[in-house]
């Protein structure tokens, strides 16, 4: 789906992204992960063709990213900022609307779409008349997700979805997205810090260190083995943090 | 032939001549003290008794500024001294005696004879006192060395105040600077024996002071004319005739009567000059005057007028130059540098700086109010649009909203409290400083404003101070109601608590 080749993007202070190599292939769900300023949402940005790459090519269904058509483009693709990014002059559906409304979906269209969302990301229709303000965290995303798929598109890029969330929210949340990935069936890039919901959420893992790849791979590779000793480091943190801390994976 | 005029002044021979389909227009000014808002109302009154439709822009904000104005055509005729002519207006060219009129006639203008007066520095003293001394004339000074003069600080300092004074006279004594109205107060009580003044000072008859003849010309001469259009004599012949039917009628003592009635005894001056025209000159004149209430009522949509339409123009350019300036921040930096400086100039200089290319009346000090309303507009709307959370910004990129639809559906209604606050900004300072626009013949709460502190009539000044303090108040709140109607009401909901 997406095919990273030598792809460098630096920011001014050093921060930034590569050389990485990547291939994100269609219909799973990769989950990218790395400390703060490893790189990863600068690897989404990529992808969406919101920055350019300094050096090296990214390519999205074969055709360059962000190529002629920009609009068209993301268009294809759904995407959530960290911390959902819901307008707060619309309301629920407003915002999960804005996108159809613009091309000019008519208003049955438009409910039933919005009807199946609901119903996909678990978010009861009558919080649609809220505005941002007015709901919970949990809502908030939910309804970030709507929007961003209302369009149906090819690609779901997702940063940090858990991120703000309370504890019980976070694992509802996690639950209801695991779900919705496994109905959609769509290739998914999810942007995390933490290796627990990476784990819980992905086919694939994308350990990013420094803007460089430390180890790609199957959750199961990447736990039992771990390529260097930084990913050691980052697994064995985690193992940590379970409950009876030092059992097996 | 009925007047509707409240005063039931009689509408006399201008009515019907203003009837006819050929009545000339003429437009009379006068400057910003009592004196010449008197002879401007008097020509104003004689030019409709010679057939034309007179209007008189009473009350404008100083000698430039009705110079250009006539020089412009925006004006006919307005009062003038032949001092200030010389020396200010012409000053640096040849204008003594015989030049001035050619000076003028060089620019199309014409001056008529002297009206009978000078409005020159003069010496006053107790009448009681100077006739004790027998003192008449300045030449009489020289005799008393012991006397105790005291000048105003301008009169000392000026080379035509009190140096030309002393050479001309040979004078022994040495005077006190102080202030003016001090000075009066204390001629009037004894502790000064004779002060500087204006020979047709209201003061003099206030305080029965006796004003020294210049019998060896020590002041300079600051005869009272009016200053015309040459043209005048083409376009309305009779009218023309008829104001000049001043020139030689007015003694000095007779412009100081005329000026303590309107400035002491708070007649209107359109009555002290049509009461003045019918004793001397047999005009019957209509002396109009407003009730209060269609006073400030008119005042009050002259006022509206130019704050509404100066900031209508303003949101129309100001908002867009403020999207310019968020989407191309180097432009933006230029713009709004631009806009802060234009903030800077005074606010009467800019007015004054507009006459020459807008003339005087509502367009210079639309256009001023247009100027000073769009730094907050333009400000407010940059600071609005790129004070967006980048988050937002990105989510409307990522949506793949082309650029206008995500300028119109996400980033103007989000940057929506801070343009209103902007334009809000505008108009609480356009209510302001429209009051200024009075000086230049705009009209609006200026206008009971500059004749208040003409007169030194506090009424007068609230009449036009309180009205406009009510409407800063009034637009305050009309923009919060506006607020709830052009904000989102997303945005006014209170944040979410974490």
């Amino acid at each position: 789906m997406f095919r990273l080749s030598g792809v460098t993007k630096r920011y001014p202070g050093g921060e930034g992204l590569g050389p990485v190599d990547l291939d994100v292939p269609a219909g799973r769900t990769l989950c990218v992960i790395g400390p703060s300023g490893s790189g990863k949402s600068t690897l989404l940005r990529l992808l969406l063709g919101l920055v350019r790459a300094d050096r090296g090519s990214v390519r999205f269904e074969g055709r360059e990213v962000p190529g002629e058509d920009v609009l068209a483009l993301r268009r294809r693709m759904g995407y959530v900022v960290q911390g959902g990014g819901l307008f707060p002059h619309l309301t629920a559906q407003g915002n999960a609307a804005l996108l159809a409304r613009h091309l000019g979906w008519d208003e049955a269209r438009l409910g039933e779409r919005l009807a199946d969302l609901c119903a996909l990301v678990r978010l009861p229709p009558e919080t649609l008349s809220r505005h941002p303000r007015q709901l919970s965290g949990g809502q908030a995303q939910r309804v970030s997700l709507m929007r961003a798929l209302v369009l149906d598109p090819a690609v779901l890029l997702l940063d940090e979805p858990l991120g703000a969330l309370d504890p019980v929210t976070r694992h509802e949340l996690r639950g209801d997205l695991r779900e919705a990935f496994r109905r959609l069936q769509k290739t998914v890039v999810v942007v995390t810090h933490d290796l627990a919901e990476a784990v819980a959420l992905g086919d694939r893992l994308l350990i990013l260190r420094d803007g460089r790849v430390a180890q790609q791979g199957a959750p199961g590779e990447v736990l039992a083995s771990p390529a260097d000793e930084f990913v050691a480091r980052f697994v064995g943190a985690w193992r940590d943090s379970l409950p009876g801390a030092g059992g097996e994976a | 032939m009925e007047s509707p005029s409240p005063d039931g002044g009689g509408a006399g021979s201008a009515a019907s001549a203003a009837g006819s389909p050929v009545a000339p227009r003429v437009v009379v000014g006068s400057k910003k003290f009592t004196e010449s808002v008197i002879l401007g109302e008097m020509a104003a009154q004689l030019a409709r008794a010679g057939g034309a439709r007179a209007e008189h822009r009473r009350e404008l904000g100083g000698t430039r500024i009705l110079w250009e104005a006539v020089l412009r055509g925006d004006l006919d005729v307005y009062p003038e001294y032949t001092g200030t002519l010389r020396r200010e207006i012409l000053a640096g060219e040849p204008a003594e005696g015989e030049a001035l009129g050619r000076a003028l006639a060089a620019r199309g203008l014409s001056m008529s004879a002297g009206l009978g007066f000078e409005n020159t520095y003069a010496v006053g003293m107790r009448r009681d006192r100077a006739q004790a001394l027998g003192i008449r004339s300045l030449s009489d000074l020289s005799r008393h060395p012991g006397l105790r003069l005291g000048f105003s600080h301008e009169f000392m300092d000026r080379e035509d105040g009190w140096p030309a004074l002393r050479r001309t006279y040979d004078l022994p004594q040495r005077p006190r600077g102080l202030d003016h109205d001090l000075a009066y107060r204390a001629v009037a009580s004894g502790n000064l024996d004779a002060t500087d003044l204006y020979s047709t000072d209201p003061e003099i008859r206030a305080f029965g002071l006796a004003v020294l003849a210049d019998d060896r010309r020590a002041f300079p001469e600051y005869q009272a004319v009016l200053v015309f259009r040459s043209d005048l004599a083409a376009r309305a012949p009779e009218a023309l005739a008829s104001m000049r039917r001043l020139e030689g009628r007015i003694s000095a003592a007779a412009m100081l009567e005329q000026n303590a009635r309107a400035q002491l005894d708070h007649v209107p001056e359109a009555r002290v000059a049509a009461d003045f025209l019918g004793r001397e000159l047999e005009v019957r004149s209509e002396a109009r005057a407003e009730g209060r209430a269609a006073r400030v009522l008119g005042r009050t949509l002259e006022h509206l007028g130019l704050v509404g339409l100066s900031l209508a123009a303003a949101v129309l350019l100001g908002v867009p130059l403020g999207i310019a300036a968020f989407r191309r921040p180097r432009l933006g930096h230029l713009l709004l540098g631009a806009a802060g400086v234009v903030q800077t100039i005074p606010s009467l200089a800019l007015l004054v700086g507009l006459i020459p290319l807008l003339g005087i009346g509502a367009r210079p000090a639309l256009f001023a109010l247009f100027l000073y309303s769009l730094l907050p507009i333009v400000r407010n709307a940059e600071s609005g649009l790129s004070g967006i959370a980048p988050e937002l910004r990105e989510s409307a990129l990522a949506l793949g909203l082309p650029p206008w639809a995500r300028l119109w559906l996400v980033e103007l209604p989000l940057a929506s409290p801070s343009i209103l606050a902007g334009v809000q900004t505008a108009a609480v300072i356009g209510v302001g400083t429209a009051t200024l626009g009075a000086l230049v013949g705009a009209g609006g709460y200026g206008q009971p404003i500059l004749a208040g502190i003409r007169l030194a009539d506090p009424a007068l000044i609230l009449e036009g101070a309180v009205p406009a303090a009510a409407l800063a108040l009034a637009v305050q709140g009309g923009f919060g109601l506006l607020g709830r109607a052009l904000v989102p009401k997303g945005l006014r909901l209170p944040p979410p608590r974490e």
